[in-house]
């Protein structure tokens, strides 16, 4: 039950007040620009534009700066400041293929085309602090040396030339994909609804599902095949023109995991795939996704559904963190109405309680 | 920009179509200020009607399950969008990722220009300015990303 109640209107203005102080800080100091948190908190801003599901670094370092720092709220502004924009249209398919790679490693093969290309990582540093960071001193810039003419081949097409590994293929038609901003969520769901989903899902989650998988619920045996991160070409068909063209390119990560045998009396056995892609540097998060992504397609390969990260319903119903944080954080708005009803409620379950205590007491003084 | 899931091209382009398709590209990636002076040096930006925008809205970035399989929504990017007509009737689009209004605005402008027989030749050249900068950054990033790639070399073990 909903109750009109007036009141408060000084006290938020002058907490809005509060926290925009907070938020600036100690004015001594010089105030974060924007362009300082895209360059210095690159990752950061990734995982924003990854969950909000925006890819633009200007305004989810805004977000960034505007939430202290508190990815969730940033995530959340960024996801609300999209709802206020018009829909252009849909790219064309990016070429992970064709991508200018920025780091690209393989767990499965060492010696392969285009190389293992370990790009500014954090592999292999030591995860001691680094007290040089405290102050700012001068950072060289990366070695360069000539690159390789050969292609960076996708680990899945080698498999592939071998037939080990199920086929990845467009439909025949190219089907137009569901789109869960557009239409609300049936269950069951499409692979084309829980990749968006899992694109956009809590990286936390994720991550945790993906554990799961690993320490034997729904085990799914996987590899690394490859993990890429770069650049990518977004194009759009422009009516007017009667062509495409590119209007710019996106930073993105990809995994591809390679993962347990499948075959049938139809189909010799091969290795199945699971599949990450996430805008920004973000190979934990693309990681996280494919293997929840391959522990999602159970029913398609007759696995038994024993476990929460093959869930289609629980996993996507509990993945949007914006969603989630929605719902539990309003419990901190005002309930006095519905708690008074408890409160009554209590009580007189307590009076009827204690009456029956009452009697039972009677009766045994009776007895006696 | 159209819905359709479609990726094959719906014609084959013409050589006037590709020379279009890269000018709108490389003025797509182009800074203001680049712009700005590239217009300096042909006598100042002319007037332009807007036909549309500039206006900022969203793509939907479309990806590949596999990388090569069926279609999947990936997520929305920003994109800005202007159309513009100068005073001899040439039109010109701009567009860009991101919400750089102004910067949508001169790219449409310089593609009009580049519609016309006293402009081409500068925006070509201004065009072509660049996809050498590009060029540029790309080349840096392979190269410093080429010195990351791991040599292996194979330990040969002792006989004793």
């Amino acid at each position: 039950m909903y109750v009109a109640v007036k009141g408060g209107e000084a006290a938020i203005s002058n907490a809005h007040r509060l926290l925009a102080d907070r938020r600036r800080g100690d004015r001594s100091l010089p105030a974060l620009s924007i362009d300082q948190i895209v360059a210095q908190l690159a990752l950061g801003v990734d995982r924003i534009m990854a969950e909000a599901s925006l890819y633009d670094r200007t305004l989810a370092a805004l977000a960034m700066r505007q939430a202290r720092g508190d990815m969730i709220e940033a995530i959340f502004i960024l996801r609300a400041y999209r709802t206020t924009l018009p829909r252009f249209g849909y790219s064309r398919a990016v070429d992970t293929g064709a991508m200018l790679v920025e780091r690209r490693i393989s767990a499965t093969y060492k010696d392969l085309p285009g190389g293992q290309l370990l790009g500014p990582t954090f592999d292999y540093t030591h995860r001691l602090l680094d007290p040089s960071l405290l102050g700012d001193h001068e950072v060289a810039e990366g070695i360069q040396r000539e690159p390789d003419t050969e292609p960076v081949m996708r680990v899945s097409d080698i498999l592939a030339g071998e037939s080990l590994i199920e086929m990845e293929e467009p439909d025949e038609t190219d089907t137009v994909p569901g789109d869960i901003t557009r239409e609300p969520l049936e269950f069951p769901l499409g692979r084309d609804e829980r990749l968006q989903a899992l694109a956009r899902g809590d990286e936390g989650f994720l991550l945790a599902l993906a554990y799961s998988t690993q320490r034997g619920y729904a085990r799914t045996h996987p590899f690394a095949g490859e993990i890429r991160i770069g650049q990518v070409e977004v194009e759009i068909d422009i009516p007017e023109l009667g062509f495409a063209v590119s209007l710019g390119r996106v930073q993105v990560t990809e995994c591809q995991m390679v993962n347990q045998f499948k075959g049938s009396a139809k189909q010799p056995p091969q290795f199945t795939r699971g599949y990450g892609l996430v805008f920004g540097q973000s190979e934990r998060k693309a990681m996280a996704m494919s293997l929840v992504d391959r522990a999602l397609r159970a029913s398609e390969f007759g696995e038994d559904i024993i476990a929460p990260a093959q869930d289609e319903e629980f996993v996507i119903s509990h993945s949007d963190n914006v969603q989630a944080t929605g719902f539990v954080e309003h419990l901190k708005l005002p309930h006095y109405v519905d708690f008074q009803a408890e409160l009554d409620l209590v009580r007189r379950m307590r009076r009827e309680y204690d009456a029956a205590q009452e009697i039972v007491e009677e009766m045994k003084e009776a007895a006696e | 920009m159209q819905t359709a899931a479609k990726t094959e091209p719906a014609r084959p382009l013409s050589a006037s179509d590709v020379a279009r398709k890269h000018r709108i590209e490389h003025l797509g990636r182009a800074t203001v200020e680049e712009m700005s002076r590239a217009l300096d040096t042909m006598g100042g930006a002319p007037e332009a009607v807007n036909l549309r925008g500039p206006e900022t809205g969203l793509v939907m970035i479309r990806g590949r399950m596999g990388g090569t399989g069926s279609l999947f929504n990936l997520g929305e990017a920003t994109v800005t969008r202007a159309t513009i007509r100068l005073a001899n009737g040439a039109v010109g689009h701009g567009q860009r990722l991101g919400g750089d209004k102004a910067a949508a605005r001169l790219a449409a402008i310089l593609d009009a220009m580049g519609e016309t027989s006293a402009h081409r030749k500068a925006v070509e050249t201004f065009c072509s300015e660049v996809a050498t900068r590009l060029e540029a950054e790309d080349a840096k990033l392979a190269a410093e990303t080429a010195a990351t790639r791991v040599d292996f070399f194979t330990m040969v073990r002792g006989d004793d």
